[in-house]
């Protein structure tokens, strides 16, 4: 008990000094996690869109991939990012391993499947005659694609709030194809788990308590704009 | 159509097909500009088929459809944006109603200003201009209606598509937004092409009317035409007209049907010839005392339905079967029961004859 007790200390006193390596890492982490998230928004959405309303060969084997990919343990991701970056690999030539770069793909990867299932089912929810209307209504493609991100606001920011939480929570990749840099490629994650490893149990609590409370501050943004009445 | 109005949307040999099933098959088909067409008939006769292909929505089998002799699908956004549409469900977005309304003006690129002009001129003139900061949601049905309608209206379309736009809503509410439909629809006359299966719609607001049935174009004319002048035994069917005799043409202007004989004002048949005489079941006038005018015959009471301001029977004269609607209160007057005799008159001008193939 008393070494939680320590740990919440440290994790205080660790923030009351801004301690620079933990700004740092924090900083990090919320940059590569956004990046990878916006990504996969950007990519993602008009997939989910396409999913949801077109109807072409080899859609239902699509969805089955997206939906197994809502589940793909980590690692895996990991691998495959690391086998394509490494040295050796397709595209070894880059020089992308263990650059936050590759950590942005790998979670890229891994927030992808969950902001497409998220968008295609809600998507996929909307009355197929509003959106008759929207063609009526002489809405061009990236039009229609902008009435329906507004109908399925809801949905789309649960596709965020997923996409973002898979991203910035994910640690095994993040080491794989990161290696946990210091001063680098660490983030909140692999620091957390390399303290845990050295028996700095404090530290890695302070690092975990700031991991908990930036998901919930960004998720807690996410919620007020998703539950806000929309006046306009 | 039946006048000389020009074209404004053209239909040329049009199939739209289902599932390798054909569901809509028109030959040709011309909508007159500024004016409104009732396109009618029952269920599944391809009137929102036709609808959703001019909205080029659906990708017709084969066949073209043109706008001021342009084909439509040249440009699809371009021609949508020169038309507008509402539909049974008012399909509001989840927005403010004013929001809504601006919608199609804001698609088409229209500065703030412009758009709010005609949001609010819209919004008024559609009488819900207290409902504009209101979310679409809080809206009751015929509110909701109404905001779709100005919607349909705000960008000014040069054609005007609606798919049964009164007939989600209650009837006192219907009866206050049919009135200032027609008002606006004859004040900025849009080329309107109206979806109803309400024979009293098609006549109260429509210029020309076009019934389909099964798939397939079976008449066009004026909407009292198509209903009292109706060209075969299924549209007679279908516009109400209970009352279709088979019988032959006797003499100039008259026929007999089932052992009676009726006269009639109508185009004549050849001499012989097998007709349908057809008689809408309002056109039968029943009174207690014969006073010798032409086609009155007696008649035996079968049933008796009240069916709202009407009773309706079914009456026995000779082998025919004679289906009327009597307004309550003369029913009430006459004192009639089942087994009652009465006479039955039917003026020959609305004895409608059809040449009968068969």
């Amino acid at each position: 008990m008393d070494l939680i007790w320590d740990g919440i200390r440290e994790a205080a006193r660790l923030w009351w000094s801004g301690d620079g390596e933990i700004i740092e890492i924090t900083l990090r982490t919320l940059a590569i996690s956004s990046a990878a998230t916006a990504l996969a928004l950007v990519v993602g959405i008009p997939m989910g869109a396409i999913l949801a309303l077109r109807r072409f060969w080899g859609r239902g084997l699509i969805v089955a991939a997206v939906n197994t990919g809502m589940g793909m343990p980590p690692v895996v991701i990991g691998l495959l990012v690391a086998l394509i970056l490494w040295r050796t690999g397709p595209l070894g030539d880059l020089n992308l391993i263990y650059t936050p770069t590759a950590m942005v793909v790998a979670q890229l990867l891994l927030s992808l499947p969950l902001v497409v299932g998220f968008s295609l089912a809600s998507i996929q929810s909307v009355n197929p005659r509003l959106i008759g209307q929207m063609w009526a209504m002489g809405a061009n493609r990236l039009q229609v694609l902008w009435l329906l991100v507004r109908e399925t606001r809801l949905g789309l920011l649960a596709a965020v709030m997923a996409g973002f939480g898979a991203a910035i929570s994910e640690v095994g990749a993040s080491m794989q194809v990161g290696g946990n840099l210091a001063g680098e490629t660490r983030v909140l994650t692999t620091a957390t788990v390399l303290e845990t490893g050295r028996g700095n149990f404090e530290v890695a609590i302070a690092l975990s308590l700031v991991l908990v409370v930036l998901a919930f501050l960004v998720n807690l943004v996410l919620t007020a704009v998703q539950q806000r009445r929309p006046v306009t | 159509m039946t006048d000389h109005a020009e074209a404004h949307l053209e239909v040329r040999d049009l199939v739209v097909q289902r599932g390798g099933v054909t569901v809509l098959e028109i030959g040709a088909l011309d909508f007159p500009r500024g004016l409104v067409t009732a396109v009618i008939g029952p269920n599944g006769s391809g009137k929102s088929t036709l609808l959703g292909a001019l909205q080029l929505v659906l990708h017709p089998s084969r066949g073209t459809l043109k706008l001021d002799g342009e084909p439509m699908d040249a440009d699809p956004v371009k021609t949508r944006r020169r038309m507008s549409a509402a539909f049974q469900e008012p399909l509001l977005l989840s927005m403010s109603v004013r929001a809504n309304v601006e919608l199609p003006l804001r698609l088409r690129g229209v500065d703030r200003r412009r758009r709010q002009e005609l949001g609010e001129h819209w919004l008024e003139r559609f009488g819900i201009a207290s409902l504009a900061r209101r979310h679409a949601r809080q809206l009751s049905g015929g509110e909701a209606q109404r905001v779709s309608l100005a919607r349909a209206f705000a960008s000014q379309p040069e054609v005007l598509l609606l798919d049964e736009p009164f007939s989600g809503v209650d009837a006192p509410t219907r009866e206050g937004l049919i009135e200032d439909f027609a008002e606006i629809v004859s004040e900025t006359r849009p080329t309107t092409i109206l979806v109803t299966h309400d024979r009293d719609e098609a006549l109260r607001l429509g210029d020309h009317a076009a019934l389909l049935i099964g798939g397939g174009l079976r008449q066009t004319g004026r909407p009292s035409e198509v209903f009292e002048r109706p060209s075969d035994r299924a549209v007679a069917e279908f516009v109400g007209m209970e009352n279709v005799w088979a019988g032959q043409r006797s003499e100039s202007g008259v026929y007999r049907a089932g052992g009676v004989r009726l006269a009639s004002t109508a185009k004549s048949v050849a001499l012989g010839a097998p007709a349908l005489l057809c008689v809408r079941p309002e056109r039968i006038v029943l009174s207690r005392d014969g006073d010798g005018s032409a086609n009155q015959m007696r008649a035996t009471v079968r049933t008796v339905r009240p069916r709202g301001p009407v009773v309706r029977s079914d009456l026995a004269s000779g082998r025919l079967t004679l289906t009327a609607d009597v307004p309550v209160t003369v029913w009430d007057e006459l004192g009639l029961t089942v087994g009652d005799e009465v006479f039955a008159r039917i003026a020959p001008a609305d004895v409608h004859v059809i040449e009968d193939s068969v």
